[in-house]
């Protein structure tokens, strides 16, 4: 195997990256640089992403953004030996930006092109950080994703269950939403839930009672809206301390249907290690869960820091060295791809059942 | 739009508001907009996700648009558009996410069109979900007149 040093491009969401990745065989990968320019600032007068400035702005910001990467890594370009870039799944725009800029350098380096599915960057990023062998469990839980992934190769990857509607994070910060809390609504609603009461209101845990590892959160949300207008209507109004309990019974509720699932997920088949990536696993009351239901299974838990679990292009960079070495190149026909289910085979929901039409 | 009252449905339950999607979606053509209005928690992405999977007629991942603002679904004859618009502040943005081309050539379920303002579809169903006790309440107006006559078939008000 020889020593490999790639540059890393990611744009497929908000965030726009670049890092390089150099990994000498038999020694631990390192980041030599990992540049990540979030949009938040640029969006923030807007109240949320703006598609059409994050397209622009990605591409405004790529460049600057490989420069600062190369000379914090103290590297030129010739000093690569490959450029991997997100080429989906994301926001068309985004991901087209990325794209574009690495087809530029690798046509102006002569540089092999390798295109990464961003969700295989997440689900690779425990072997950046830790070595782990194949096969490993992961579960990616963020904002957009949730899933439990079986992989058992750079190219093998197998849907245990996910998320049938809402990603946890996405409940986290539509609760937020409707308790007044600030966005994003994970870290708010942690904090809230710091001085409530898990027990006082009985919120559900859906799919528990199903087979599988399929999860569901929308009717979480739903539970949550109910308690609060519940309050609302016998007494006006909601206390800080019902918004507390309210926090702390959802917080509680998606540990539980997470450490549960988890532990159902490490029952299929056996795996050197749990690794959990995305901006939820940076839940305190979550992480605690997960890591309970690993120790009591004997498996190694890891969680990557969270600048390596949510969007950078480290993972990228490191993707794309391991798809490198499994022989993967891309031409000047890679596409940028909105939609890109990491696993084709699988059934996509487990144990879901069609109902019939009424009429 | 049609000046003329909306429809009133009761769905009972989450059962209820999926089979509402259901039938909805053997009844959609290309061009036809679905403009889906609600509160948080209404039920707007479990009607969607419904009527998405049972015109795909697969097991189909359905994820929330929210953080993506638009998914896209191969439906054999026809592509099918869910947005969520929530994010957008500017209704050039709806441009840039190329909805005004599906609007003539998709079916779009469009969650928080109040973002579109202008470029809303003048021809688009307006369905407006609410709480009501354990099931939802949903007003339905404008649209093809002849998917409204068959929904107040099928669909008695307070059924």
């Amino acid at each position: 195997m020889q020593s490999l040093t790639f540059l890393g491009i990611e744009s497929s969401c908000d965030d726009t990256a670049a890092a390089v990745v150099r990994h000498v065989p038999g020694a631990a990968a390192q980041i030599l640089a990992s540049v990540v320019d979030g949009q938040v600032a640029l969006h923030a007068p807007f109240g949320g992403v703006v598609p059409e400035l994050a397209a622009r702005a990605h591409a405004e910001r790529l460049d600057f953004c490989v420069e600062r990467a190369l000379a914090e890594a103290g590297v030129s370009l010739s000093d690569l030996d490959g450029i991997a870039v997100t080429a989906g799944p994301g926001l068309i725009g985004g991901v087209l930006s990325g794209v574009m800029c690495a087809k530029g350098i690798a046509a102006g380096t002569g540089l092999p092109l390798v295109g990464v599915n961003h969700l295989a960057g997440h689900a690779l990023t425990p072997r950046l950080t830790d070595g782990l062998a194949f096969p490993y469990l992961m579960l990616l839980v963020s904002g957009g994703h949730c899933q439990f992934l079986r992989v058992a190769g750079v190219e093998d990857y197998t849907r245990l269950g996910g998320s049938i509607d809402d990603a946890p994070g996405e409940a986290f910060d539509k609760v937020a939403k409707l308790l007044g809390l600030p966005q994003p609504g994970g870290p708010a609603v942690e904090a809230a839930a710091k001085t409530g009461d898990a027990r006082r209101f009985a919120l559900p845990r859906p799919l528990l009672d199903r087979p599988g590892c399929d999860m569901s959160f929308s009717g979480l949300k739903t539970a949550v809206l109910r308690t609060r207008d519940r309050l609302a209507a016998d007494q006006g109004g909601l206390h800080l301390q019902d918004r507390a309990d309210i926090c702390a019974g959802f917080q509680a509720a998606v540990a539980d249907v997470l450490g549960e699932k988890t532990r159902r997920a490490l029952d299929l088949a056996p795996v050197t290690g749990f690794a959990v990536a995305g901006g939820v696993a940076a839940n305190s009351a979550i992480r605690a869960v997960l890591e309970t239901v690993c120790l009591a299974k004997g498996v190694p838990f890891l969680a990557p820091p969270l600048r390596l679990c949510t969007d950078n292009a480290a993972m990228i960079a490191w993707a794309g060295i391991e798809r490198f070495r499994a022989g993967a190149r891309d031409g000047m026909d890679l596409m940028a791809r909105p939609r890109w289910p990491l696993d084709t085979t699988s059934p996509a929901l487990l144990g879901f059942g069609k109902k019939g039409a009424k009429a | 739009m049609s000046s003329a009252a909306p429809l009133s449905i009761f769905l009972a339950s989450e059962q209820e508001t999926a089979r509402f999607g259901e039938w909805l979606a053997a009844r959609l053509r290309p061009g036809d907009t679905l403009l889906l209005e609600g509160q948080i928690g209404a039920g707007k992405t479990h009607l969607a996700r419904s009527l998405i999977r049972a015109r795909l007629g697969r097991m189909e991942d359905v994820p929330s648009p929210t953080f993506t603002l638009v998914q896209t679904y191969d439906a054999g004859d026809t592509e099918i558009w869910h947005a969520d618009l929530y994010r957008l502040s500017h209704p050039d943005e709806v441009t840039e996410l190329g909805l005004e081309a599906a609007f003539d050539t998709a079916i779009c379920l469009i969650e928080w069109p109040d973002r579109l303002g202008s470029l809303a579809p003048p021809g688009a169903m307006r369905l407006q979900l609410s709480q009501e006790g354990e099931g939802r309440r949903l007003l339905v107006s404008g649209g093809r007149a002849d998917l409204r006559a068959a929904i107040m078939q099928d669909w008695p008000a307070d059924a």
